[in-house]
């Protein structure tokens, strides 16, 4: 019998843990950590394979028909960051879906973008 | 790396530039109010589990117990065009979810630190997060109804501001306002990459930047 201060898991797990019974309790994607504002696309013309696939996964795929930031897709899903960056690690692995990684500011090919950005919130 | 996209094929137009803008600030300063004065959508939000793995161990002194708890983060979005969006990110306002903090600075083009003048010891952690990462930042001092009114150049003192440091007034409530805070963060930026490129070696690499890059 586990003694009562065994149970760290009291009602507030649930939420917490669901989504990582969802990725089976990997915690870390392969490869390198998805910014948030990474736009994911579904890639068109895809076989998907939907019995190897989680309804998560699905749900992913649904929302990237359109490009999507990481963020939006783990606010729209009701998902947490670690569990949605594993679901796209598994869609990339079978390459459904294409990941495009922001430009760190200081690599920006042309900073003249930023004029763009002030000129159109300007516009706001 | 596996990905199709390579950063350097990336131009206006064609591939999508999207820019990462913070908002930090204290607890109830009125972050979460200026994402949503701002955002072209509701603002939402993702919550992450703090037991995530990635979460610093040692910055949870003082939690005498492991317990299960979310940091919930609040973001927003501006579409400028077709391929350019800015998001806004809320940054957690407690001290204990400072983990998350290194994940939002990363690739961000700048913060909009909110300043309460009833409370301006509030957003030092702020001020120096940013000041020791090189991460342009713009004070918004937030004129909520019945907070005094202080001259913009009391703040820079009391806060000991570079003074290239843009300070702008704003009402997290209103629109206009913070639009002008963001327009000043995005002018402010595009002159510290401008002045940082300058110093770098004109070899067509692109200019590196590495005090604007997080600490690991």
């Amino acid at each position: 019998m586990p003694s009562p201060d065994d149970h760290w898991l009291d009602e507030e797990a649930g939420p917490v843990v669901r989504p990582y019974a969802l990725i089976r309790g990997r915690t870390r994607p392969t490869g390198e950590t998805l910014d948030l504002i990474a736009i994911i696309t579904a890639v068109r013309g895809a076989h998907v394979d939907t019995t190897a696939l989680d309804p998560e996964h699905l749900a992913v795929l649904r929302i990237c028909r359109l490009p999507t930031s990481v963020a939006e897709i783990a606010s729209d899903l009701d998902l947490p960051l670690g569990v949605v960056r594993i679901l796209l690690g598994d869609l990339q692995d079978r390459s459904l879906v294409a990941i495009h990684h922001p430009i760190p500011p200081a690599r920006l090919p042309d900073v003249q973008i930023l004029k763009e950005v002030v000129d159109g919130l300007r516009r706001l | 790396m596996a990905y199709a996209a390579s950063d350097r094929a990336a131009g206006p137009g064609r591939t999508p530039v999207t820019i990462k803008i913070l908002i930090a600030g204290g607890f109830g300063v009125g972050k979460t109010t200026l994402v949503g004065s701002l955002t072209e959508i509701r603002p939402l939000r993702t919550e992450e589990p703090l037991s995530e793995p990635g979460a610093a161990v040692d910055r949870l002194d003082g939690v005498e117990r492991k317990r299960t708890t979310t940091v919930a983060l609040d973001f927003g979005r501006i579409t400028i065009r077709e391929n350019l969006v800015i998001y806004l990110f809320g940054t957690p306002g407690q001290d204990r979810f400072w983990f998350m903090w290194d994940e939002l600075a990363r690739g961000a083009l700048g913060a909009i630190v909110m300043a309460d003048t009833r409370r301006l010891a509030d957003c030092f952690p702020s001020v120096d997060y940013f000041e020791r990462r090189g991460i342009p930042f713009v004070v918004g001092v937030n004129c909520f109804d019945g907070a005094r009114r202080y001259r913009r150049e009391t703040v820079r003192s009391a806060l000991d501001l570079d003074p290239e440091v843009p300070v702008v007034l704003c009402d997290a409530r209103q629109r206009g306002t913070c639009r002008d805070a963001l327009i000043a963060l995005v002018e402010h930026a595009l002159q510290v990459l401008r002045s940082r490129q300058a110093y770098a070696p004109s070899s067509g690499a692109p200019p590196r930047a590495p005090a604007a890059e997080p600490a690991p």
